[in-house]
């Protein structure tokens, strides 16, 4: 040994404190062993079930009760999950970063997933593509409809939603019930998906009440609540009446607008029961509806389509149920361009559409269905929205 | 480092009686040695423990919690290699707050430096775009070691000539590198094709850093790993770290015996900068392949309780950062299988840190492994009690 004795000759009791506590430390590790000891066999026979039970891995990008982005796939999620035969494993807060690559690998070959849904528009490209590349026998459905046939893998999916069609309707109750006539959209980035859902909105809006503006703010990023409260109450004390977003998380806007007793319009997920009083209605997901088609084709071997994209009529979205403060006409109203797109009658991107710098977007006598591709670009802010895109 | 000679010479041990001296030195060091290694070892176990009780409250099945934990992050070579992947940039980042410490600075810059890192590295990647896939990449790790490295040494040299707390500069520079970071990415450097997820462009699948061979982790582990041995050798095994070992000791004692105090401090920021800035080149070499926000994910941020859990040794930082990896690719899997939210290993992590900073006022307080207390008579030792 190393001499310790004619140094611990002060306080021989000490060294027995301190050798207690390491024979405690190692007996507490060889303990840990052995109780992993057992339930490798169970692990293993878990494996050998996982094989005939099918096993669906869904992974967010934020928290799954966010009431917002997450929860909207968490909540498509619980329906797959009561699904028979069927097992769902999630895992919530995984970045963009090679740790959202471990994550569908750890799915994989720990859970013994078949089919993969990893639910953030950024994990795309390069992660799934990389690890698809890696397990050409699992299928992995991505959000965000990015797919292309011929370049990317075989066993990999995309679907999104036109959920503007859905902010359209949203944009018709809050036109029709405001009383100053000015909208409020606290917005993340200004890329096209968000573009779009703030003109949708704005269309809708001013197809039933011309006099009506949207005052939009961008925050610079997914989930920033601190700038999000801001921003609703700078908007409140402008005199806007009637808010709605696109946020990740739209929890502090619906808090925020409640308390300071102005309306609020919903996005992702309903958030009805944060404002019980100024929650008009919503613009929701219905990821169920695709969650489970998808299942139902990959495990009963059918051939699955690697685009799948919809609107109202596909049941990708859906509205919130009506809050107290909308009026009949209102929800007649919306009830009816409702009917209209689901129908495919009504088209939002009928010219002549202006942007807010009066420059013709869409040309009289023109219109750009929701499949039109120019929509993915799209790169303007319509008449009626105040507010500039940053570059 | 002239004035660091008169210092260097002062041999640790009592010096005069010599076998008596050489001996103690020994046992001295292994001693040391032990008290720095078993104290942060007890303080994992309690923190366990504690996280146990924490579980337990949670309602999860406590052993089946640490049996996931275990096959998460260390129980097949799969989840090793996860570990180790997750372990990667935390080495670098981690460096970038272990090295100024012992000048006695607390930086806390290490995220912008990734941020700025990332993003010089993948402008030298589109300069050279086409020219061989070793000047690419040997160009981007320069890139990004020279502004990471220039962004903390900015640190450093506000501290050492103009007196700025470096942790608040260090602190509030990470918002304004993330805010260049996104104005560019975001601006001027956008790919105009990267419609909904804006990103720079690409620099290339040639250009990739691969995998280490046999395995699935990328060349960064082996960046790192070699940075923190090379800091652990400049630091504690030169003139050099001594002296700004020094300067952590009594920065106006080490001017006055003639050590050069700001080349110095801003010298090891610099170092310590770029080890953080390579990380940055890492991300975007070998995880993104393209600069955009997904690499703010708070590496840098890991990286300082990484340092600290370390005890700012740059070797302690190989294991700690592995642990730390090990805690996050096991996270995952307690969430798939115990039903627990994912703040579960924050809580972990939490606990960890405050175990192991409170076990560490317990250092000297056990008297078989107090080094303090070889050559000194025990009447010396109990006069000083009663004194006390």
């Amino acid at each position: 040994m190393l001499e310790l004795a004619p140094t611990s000759r002060g306080a021989p009791w000490l060294r027995w404190l301190a050798l207690s506590v390491f024979t405690l430390f190692s007996l507490s590790c060889s303990k840990g062993q052995e109780k992993t000891a057992a339930p490798v066999d169970s692990a293993s026979a878990a494996t050998v079930q996982a094989q005939k039970t099918f096993t669906a891995g869904f992974v967010y990008v934020g928290p799954k009760g966010d009431y917002g982005y997450n929860q909207a796939h968490a909540q498509g999620a619980a329906i797959v999950a009561a699904m028979p035969g069927v097992k769902v494993r999630e895992e919530e807060n995984v970045p963009e970063t090679e740790d959202v690559q471990k994550t569908m690998e750890s799915m994989i070959e720990l859970d013994g997933a078949s089919v993969v849904f990893p639910t953030s528009f950024g994990y795309f490209d390069p992660h799934i593509l990389k690890v698809a590349q890696k397990y050409p026998k699992v299928t992995f459905l991505h959000c965000g409809g990015l797919y292309q046939e011929g370049k990317h893998p075989a066993n990999v999916g995309s679907y999104f939603g036109y959920i503007d069609e859905a902010q359209y309707v949203a944009g018709i109750v809050a036109g029709m019930t405001t009383k100053t006539n000015k909208l409020g959209f606290i917005a993340a980035k200004p890329i096209p998906q968000v573009l779009r859902n703030i003109n949708s909105f704005t269309l809708g809006a001013r197809s039933v009440n011309p006099k009506a503006t949207t005052s939009v703010v961008f925050t610079g990023d997914w989930s920033l609540p601190v700038k999000e409260a801001e921003a609703t109450n700078s908007l409140v004390d402008q005199g806007v009446d009637v808010l709605t977003m696109h946020v990740d998380s739209p929890k502090v806007i619906v808090e925020t607008a409640e308390k300071r007793g102005v309306f609020v319009s919903g996005y992702h997920a309903d958030q009805a029961a944060l404002a019980p009083k100024g929650y008009l209605t919503g613009a929701l997901w219905n990821w169920g509806k695709v969650y489970s088609d998808y299942v139902k084709w990959i495990q009963s071997g059918q051939t699955y389509p690697h685009l799948l994209r919809g609107g109202f009529k596909e049941g990708f979205i859906k509205m919130s149920p009506y809050g107290p403060a909308v009026s009949e006409a209102a929800k007649a109203k919306a009830d009816e361009a409702k009917a209209r797109l689901t129908a495919g009658t009504l088209v939002i991107y009928t010219g002549p559409i202006k942007d807010n710098d009066s420059k013709v977007v869409v040309p009289a006598g023109t219109s750009f269905t929701q499949t039109d591709i120019s929509l993915e670009k799209m790169n303007y802010l319509v008449e009626g929205v105040v507010g500039k895109i940053p570059s | 480092m002239s004035g660091a000679g008169p210092g260097g010479s002062v041999a640790p041990g009592p010096i005069g009686v010599h076998t008596r001296a050489a001996e103690g030195d020994l046992r001295a060091r292994v001693l040391t040695a032990a008290e720095a290694m078993g104290l942060p070892l007890a303080g994992i176990g309690v923190s366990f423990a504690l996280f146990g009780i924490f579980v337990g409250i949670a309602g999860a099945n406590v052993p089946d919690v640490y049996y996931q934990m275990y096959r998460g992050a260390f129980g097949s070579g799969f989840s090793f290699q996860n570990t180790l992947v997750r372990a990667a940039p935390l080495m670098l980042t981690a460096l970038c707050t272990a090295m100024p410490a012992q000048l006695g600075l607390v930086i806390i810059g290490g995220e912008g430096a990734l941020v700025l890192g990332a993003l010089a590295a993948t402008i030298a990647a589109h300069a050279l775009d086409g020219a061989n896939a070793w000047v690419v990449l040997s160009s981007m790790a320069l890139a990004g070691a020279t502004v990471g490295g220039g962004w903390v040494a900015l640190q450093g040299a506000l501290r050492a000539l103009r007196g700025v707390n470096e942790t608040i500069s260090s602190l509030l520079l990470n918002y304004i590198a993330i805010g260049i970071f996104k104005h560019l990415v975001e601006g001027p450097m956008r790919d105009p094709a990267s419609l909904n997820k804006p990103s720079t462009r690409p620099i290339g699948e040639a250009n990739a850093l691969g995998a280490i061979p046999g395995t699935d982790v990328h060349w960064g582990l082996v960046y790192g790993v070699v940075a923190c041995v090379a800091a652990y050798v400049l630091m504690r095994r030169t003139v050099f770290g001594f002296a700004a070992k020094v300067i952590g000791g009594n920065a106006r004692a080490a001017q006055v015996s003639g050590l050069a105090v700001p080349a110095i401090v801003v010298v090891t920021c610099a170092l310590a900068g770029a080890a953080a800035g390579v990380a940055g080149m890492v991300e975007v070499a070998a995880v993104h392949g393209t600069a955009n926000a997904s690499l703010i994910v708070g590496y840098g941020y890991t990286g300082i309780l990484v340092a600290f859990l370390a005890r700012q040794h740059p070797l302690g930082i190989l294991p700690v950062a592995v642990l730390i990896g090990g805690i996050g690719a096991s996270g995952g899997l307690l969430q798939r299988t115990e039903h627990l939210p994912d703040a579960t290993v924050n809580v972990l992590q939490g606990i960890l840190f405050i175990v192991i900073l409170a076990g560490e006022t317990l250092r000297g307080r056990f008297g078989a492994l107090a080094p303090r207390a070889i050559g000194v008579p025990q009447s010396v030792r109990a006069e000083a009690k009663r004194a006390a």
